[in-house]
């Protein structure tokens, strides 16, 4: 495909879809489809041809629509309204409603102008829900590929690099390095060969953000890779995606099929000398191989155990050449950047995290879902504005960063979402996942379940993981048993020490934040299960 | 090949570019503590015994694995490396069943050495007992788990000077285990050429020749200097 056949199938698209009647969108992402919504997919279509509308009306699959706790959700594109929670008979009627029809869908419709909606910005999830993940059509309707093609036939590696530079885009799996210095660093290496890798390999319990735009808008993700891919001199891409995601495997891999048929992916990219190919690579489901050089471990076929850095991958990563790995949300990032430039990007956000934030709102709060906003957004406005709230219950913490983040306390509900912010109140962004507790949650307990969590993953490879989580745990339990010691408290905080200070990767390093971070704000309910009592 | 100065425990000590902290400093008479390294395979940073501060670096570094630098500033025995040091030896000790008194190493472990020198004479954390196998199944030597601290020497010398690879972990996490072949007994391996080099550098009595009682097992110090020979400065005679 040249550029002006993309523009092309980009207008020529755009006119059939507006000459339909109405395009009804079901959400098939996990969420979604383990609350019936493939066979509510079927009743509409069945609907439409038992009404005769082929070729005036069309159902299609869509990425998440975001309140996955009213699943299965539909978007009906003829009006813009939502519907969730919809059985099979009654989504059926959004084929050609009457009256009565609409009176009981009307019982069935969101608000979409309630704060959940209202008070995010949608960039990364921008095409969730406005395309069919499985049609490349779709796509490039939406203006996908347009930001590769503006980068290999207008631009130069270098200021591709720039642009992202500007943006102020920092890597979205958790850490926050600066994407644009990154791609810098490999770019700068003269080696011939470089490789760009994709971290799908999301582990964090109770996250699911890359999932989700794996699911629903697959190609932007492979957009981002290549345009990554043009900038630091690399032909290769590797996704590394956990086996658990099987619906995301299978859409990339649709992707990849229809990319490479259109030759948007593998030799002559846009019929220029830019060529790049993506394979994927599927996890086993080890948590630690999130880690990258155990990610790179895992791609060259040995057992998945991370190594000492220096050096970092972009100098000796995969099979010792230099390599790029981003998280997905970060590749997903990249192409409107591109497009939009990274000025527009740099006006959203806060001084130092620039952009928006994807969280996966899990827990005791009344609209579980995924969220995009803007970076800088208070927690108190996810939780109560956004996220509706905890039903029937306090406030207690929200844990962010999975079992590498913290508990958040109630008295920091008023703190900016952002990297720095968060590491500063003992907690970290990690990857999305935002758990929410209420009074009913023991903090002892929650710390508990992710130490069980970092001691089932850690690899073994050094001692402070495998044997210290080990040893944390037991004291974690014995405390849950009201069987601790005053003594069992202080090993607890030298284990952490050892932990953060000593082990080799960052799983070891960042397993014992979760109970630093609740021995730090809830540290009486620590010293209320001692053997003793509370009495020290 | 270049040469680099640097400080370690406030001594001037010289490397060539590309060596390690570890090496320079050994050659220097500064002893720093380890149980995976071992002289002439591969290093891979896993005890954690030989992390030290190094001056403008926050982080703690595996002497092991970082190479030195002009005017680096090293503190190998400070205070707080004390402290780590004998804590991951408490961990190693209630991690697996290591029984002193009945075992063919004693006064001769590598470990029982690190814990006299960290003065541990007791361990704080809760021994975790795990219940594991003793594979006799070969006809000169044994393989006792209860003993093994998962350092990986055993792998790389065979893999790495043998070539066989005979040797490897399974599982994860407290569950790593080292196996022979696909996990058959020792006894049964088709890899294995008895050669005994991994005997050699198991630094505990983990890997030990069959026929010695307590304390009587010596493994032959000899063998590991002419490794590090051979390899190292291709002297190749014993």
């Amino acid at each position: 495909m040249t550029v002006e056949e993309l523009f092309e199938l980009h207008s020529e698209e755009q006119a059939r879809l507006r000459r339909l009647e109405n395009r009804i969108y079901c959400c098939t992402a996990a969420g979604c489809v383990s609350c019936g919504a493939e066979g509510l997919r079927s009743a509409i279509a069945a609907a439409i041809k038992a009404e005769g509308l082929e070729g005036r009306v069309e159902v299609c699959g869509s990425g998440c629509l975001g309140l996955c706790s009213k699943g299965p959700l539909v978007r009906s594109a003829a009006d813009g309204a939502l519907y969730g929670e919809l059985p099979p008979e009654e989504g059926a009627l959004l084929v050609r409603p009457n009256p009565i029809d609409r009176q009981r869908l009307a019982a069935k419709r969101l608000d979409t102008n309630a704060p959940f909606f209202a008070r995010q910005l949608k960039i990364v999830l921008a095409n969730s829900g406005q395309v069919d993940p499985e049609r490349l059509a779709d796509y490039i309707a939406a203006g996908g590929y347009q930001a590769l093609a503006k980068a290999v036939t207008e631009m130069t590696p270098q200021e591709v690099i720039e642009e992202i530079k500007r943006s102020g885009l920092r890597g979205r799996g958790g850490a926050g390095y600066p994407t644009g210095l990154k791609w810098e660093l490999v770019a700068r290496q003269p080696s011939p060969v470089k490789y760009v890798v994709c971290n799908a390999d999301e582990g964090d319990p109770g996250a699911f953000m890359d999932r989700s735009v794996l699911e629903g808008d697959p190609h932007r993700v492979l957009e981002g890779m290549a345009i990554a891919g043009y900038a630091v001199g690399a032909q290769q891409g590797y996704i590394y995606v956990r086996g658990e995601y099987g619906l995301a495997i299978q859409r990339l891999q649709t992707a990849i099929k229809q990319a490479e048929r259109e030759k948007l992916l593998g030799n002559r990219v846009f019929e220029t000398g830019f060529q790049f190919r993506v394979d994927l690579r599927i996890g086993a489901g080890a948590f630690v191989c999130g880690e990258e050089t155990a990610l790179i471990a895992s791609i060259e076929g040995k057992r998945g155990q991370p190594r000492q850095r220096p050096p970092y991958p972009p100098e000796s990563g995969l099979w010792e050449k230099p390599t790029l790995i981003n998280n997905v949300e970060t590749f997903a990032n990249v192409p409107p950047i591109i497009t939009e430039g990274g000025d527009w990007f740099a006006s959203i956000g806060t001084e130092t995290s620039k952009g928006t934030k994807v969280f996966a709102l899990a827990g005791k709060i009344a609209h579980t879902g995924l969220i995009e906003v803007p970076m800088g957004t208070t927690l108190r406005t996810i939780v109560f504005e956004i996220g509706g709230g905890v039903p029937g219950g306090k406030f207690k913490a929200a844990q962010t960063g999975g079992p590498s983040g913290g508990c958040i306390p109630e008295q920091f509900l008023d703190v900016p979402v952002d990297y720095e912010s968060l590491t500063n109140i003992g907690s970290m962004m990690g990857s999305g996942g935002l758990i929410v507790m209420d009074e009913s949650s023991d903090m002892v307990d929650v710390a508990r379940f992710f130490m069980e969590f970092c001691m089932d993953e850690s690899c073994g490879k050094c001692i402070p993981c495998r044997a210290g989580t080990v040893q944390m745990h037991d004291i974690l339990s014995r405390l849950t048993r009201g069987e601790g010691t005053a003594e069992d408290i202080r090993l607890l905080e030298e284990l952490g020490a050892l932990l953060r200070e000593t082990s080799l990767c960052g799983l070891g390093q960042t397993a014992p934040n979760p109970v630093m971070s609740t021995l730090r704000y809830f540290r009486h309910e620590y010293e209320a299960k001692l053997a003793s009592g509370g009495r020290q | 090949m270049s040469v680099k100065t640097l400080t370690i425990d406030g001594k001037m000590v010289t490397g060539m570019a590309g060596e390690t902290i570890f090496n320079a400093a050994w050659e220097a008479g500064i002893r720093i503590p380890r149980l995976c390294h071992v002289g002439g395979v591969s290093d891979v940073g896993a005890c954690r015994l030989c992390l030290v501060e190094i001056e403008g670096q926050k982080k703690l570094l595996a002497a092991c694995l970082t190479p030195v630098e002009e005017g680096m500033v090293v503190h190998t025995n400070t205070e707080r490396l004390r402290a780590h040091r004998r804590l991951i030896l408490e961990l190693l000790f209630a991690e697996r069943n290591h029984v002193c008194s009945v075992c063919v190493m004693n006064g001769q472990c590598e470990l029982q050495d690190l814990a006299a020198e960290a003065g541990l004479d007791h361990v704080r954390l809760r021994y975790q007992f795990p219940k594991l196998g003793v594979d006799t199944s070969h006809e000169r030597f044994g393989l006792d788990h209860n003993r093994c601290v998962l350092c990986t020497r055993c792998i790389r010398v065979c893999d790495e000077v043998e070539g066989a690879h005979t040797w490897d972990v399974s599982g994860r996490g407290a569950r790593s285990v080292i196996i022979a072949d696909m996990g058959e007994p020792w006894g049964q391996s088709e890899s294995c050429t008895s050669c005994g080099k991994c005997v050699q550098v198991c630094p505990t009595g983990a890997l030990f020749s069959k026929g010695r009682g307590v304390g009587e097992m010596r493994k032959d110090r000899r063998f590991l200097k002419y490794i590090v020979t051979a390899r190292e400065k291709h002297q190749w005679i014993r």
